[in-house]
């Protein structure tokens, strides 16, 4: 029998993790990985606390969570697309001028 | 010494190696399979806690098409090794030590807040059919909401995508 | 049952499991060797052994002594893993499909099958959508124009075709009203009329079964959707660059694909293993593995009668096909089942 708060520090962890590679990653496509990162590790917070309080909206919750990510990367890719076509780098220092 | 406690921790200790992993590759397509086996093992440890409908549509939709668009983008786009600016390493210099304390005051704060609960292996049933009876009730209306937001992530996607229609008029003259 | 009886059992189950699917995966090469070259008025293998049925044999022979070249500007780690990663995941499914009833020795009741989760179908699904990334992967890996190009196109159309695979599966789970692959299969027993057995493809999934069955063609890479693989066009498509033992191992996953798929349309349209069984228990027992051997069979030579016949898509007429014709259809098919049971 696993402690709840193991399975928050967990959380906790791979959140930490997610926010890291946002703050020092530069490849666009890493950053948006790392935001993946992070709504993985709430996912396991929810899904854990559905377990303590007997609750299935939970897990509900982390359906929704999962159709909102899917929607998120799918334009977010596309704009990563049409940034790489107007500037032909995936650098996020190098984006840094309004007008090309 | 329970088998919960061995497994949580495997599928634990594999979730934090592919998030540090993440972090710690140069080239985008590591990153984006340990991506993929930290996905992997939170299917892992959403089985340990009952939930295996969400389990299985982790693997399918996050693992199994999300991550595939990832690995789609790097592809076409023919990203490379990651370039070390100055702004990466002043990042990595604040950045990681930063977040690891902040990551060890929260352990901590979670530790000793929660007390003993414990929390026991599949006692929540997250089959299929309860899942839907709650989302077909209760949370009708942000489902409904949620296929009507695909759709327009749909039709962005598309639009953004496609080939500009200045290039297009260009090859016309 | 104690703990490590159970873990015995499984471990025998799952090693009898592997060596049935391995053997099965070498004689539908021969299989379709043989048919396709008496399609085409040839005799096809017949030189080694009787009716060239050592001919697996020999080709397992062949690719084990043949030389195993890695060339230099590939991206090593992705190179050797993709074509594991392919075979695992495609042996994976076998795990969840039941074979037959359930089996009574010395009092312990086993059931012919190595696990029975109650997510079963869902699984089967899962391992699919992972079973991509293989491909994906060796044509990337590869660094070479052709195989990037053909493990792009692969594995958009594998993506794309996954989605209308799934939706004509649910019109089956809303006439089971389980996901458990052992549930699906008891729920097609029986008779109705008297004579016509109850299974799904007769109880009003027909459109359903045809949907899978176009949608497990493009899913499997098979002609008429075999572009990416095809030698007259992509020079071998993603796995130019793969020989020997590598070769085989993407050989011996699309083969076990085809088997999984074929596995899965007898249990959720054919009745699984239900047919006329009698006789003493022994036979009682083996009777329902025969039964479902067979709809596999079957199922097996209709995809390779196809292979035979059919010209193969273009890659955008293919695409057209699988998201403006078959995903309305399924859904379709889904929403006129929701009704017929609804009322």
């Amino acid at each position: 029998m696993v402690p709840l708060s193991y399975y928050l520090v967990l959380s906790a962890i791979l959140f930490a993790c997610g926010v890291t590679g946002f703050l020092i990653k530069r490849n666009i496509i890493t950053i948006f990985m790392s935001i993946e990162l992070m709504l993985n590790g709430v996912n396991l917070s929810f899904v854990a606390f559905a377990a303590q309080w007997h609750a299935l909206s939970g897990q509900v919750f982390v359906f929704f969570v999962m159709v909102v990510a899917a929607a998120e990367a799918a334009v977010g890719l596309a704009v990563i697309i049409a940034i790489y076509r107007a500037r032909e780098t995936l650098n996020v220092d190098q984006v840094n001028l309004l007008k090309l | 010494m329970s088998i919960h406690l061995i497994l949580f921790l495997f599928f634990g200790v594999a979730a934090v190696a592919g998030a540090v992993n993440l972090l710690a590759q140069s080239h985008p397509i590591n990153s984006a399979l340990s991506l993929i086996a930290v996905m992997a093992a939170l299917a892992g440890e959403f089985l340990l806690l009952g939930a295996e409908f969400v389990a299985a549509i982790q693997v399918i939709v996050y693992a199994g098409a999300i991550m595939v668009l990832f690995v789609f983008v790097i592809m076409l786009l023919n990203a490379g090794v990651e370039e070390r600016t100055k702004g990466s390493k002043v990042a990595i210099m604040f950045g990681i030590p930063g977040m690891l304390i902040g990551s060890v005051l929260v352990a901590w704060a979670v530790l000793h807040s929660y007390g003993n609960q414990q929390v026991f292996a599949s006692v929540l049933e997250g089959t299929p059919s309860k899942i839907a009876m709650l989302l077909f009730h209760e949370f009708l209306l942000p489902f409904e909401v949620t296929s009507i937001l695909i759709l327009i992530a749909i039709m962005g996607a598309v639009v953004l995508a496609s080939k500009p229609h200045a290039v297009q008029k260009r090859k016309e003259h | 049952m104690p703990i490590w009886l159970f873990i015995v059992v499984s471990v025998v189950k799952s090693a009898i499991l592997l060596v049935v699917l391995l053997t099965a995966v070498a004689y539908t090469v021969w299989l379709e060797r043989k048919v396709v070259g008496h399609m085409q008025n040839r005799w096809g293998p017949t030189r080694v052994g009787p009716f060239g049925l050592l001919q697996p044999a020999a080709d397992g022979l062949k690719f084990l002594f043949k030389e195993d070249l890695t060339p230099p500007h590939v991206y090593k780690p992705l190179y050797i893993a993709a074509p594991m990663i392919a075979v695992i995941f495609a042996l994976t499914s076998i795990a969840v499909i039941p074979f037959g009833n359930s089996v009574v020795i010395h009092g312990y009741t086993i059931p012919l099958q190595v696990t029975d989760v109650n997510v079963g179908l869902l699984l089967i699904l899962g391992v699919t959508s992972i079973g991509v990334y293989g491909v994906a992967l060796a044509g990337w890996s590869s660094n070479n124009k052709y195989s990037l190009l053909g493990g792009l196109r692969a594995s958009a159309q594998m993506v794309s075709y996954e989605i209308s695979l799934g939706l004509s599966l649910v019109g089956v789970l809303i006439m089971s009203g389980s996901f458990s692959l052992r549930h699906i299969v008891e729920a097609q027993q029986g008779h109705f009329w008297g004579f016509i057995p109850r299974w799904n493809i007769f109880h009003g999934q027909i459109v359903g079964f045809f949907c899978y069955l176009i949608a497990a063609y493009a899913e499997t890479n098979r002609i008429p959707f075999d572009l990416p693989e095809a030698e007259t066009e992509l020079v071998a498509g993603y796995h130019t660059e793969y020989s020997a033992m590598k070769f085989a191992m993407f050989f011996m996953a699309e083969y076990a694909n085809m088997i999984t798929v074929a596995c899965l349309a007898t249990l959720l349209f054919l009745g699984g293993w239900n047919g006329p069984v009698f006789g003493p228990y022994p036979l009682q027992v083996i009777l329902p593995v025969i039964w479902f051997a067979a709809k596999v069979f079957v199922f097996l030579f209709i995809y390779i009668w196809v292979r035979g016949t059919l010209p193969r898509f273009r890659y955008d007429q293919l695409m057209a096909f699988g998201w403006k014709f078959l995903l309305p259809v399924a859904i379709c098919n889904l929403i006129a089942t929701a009704v017929a049971v609804a009322w």
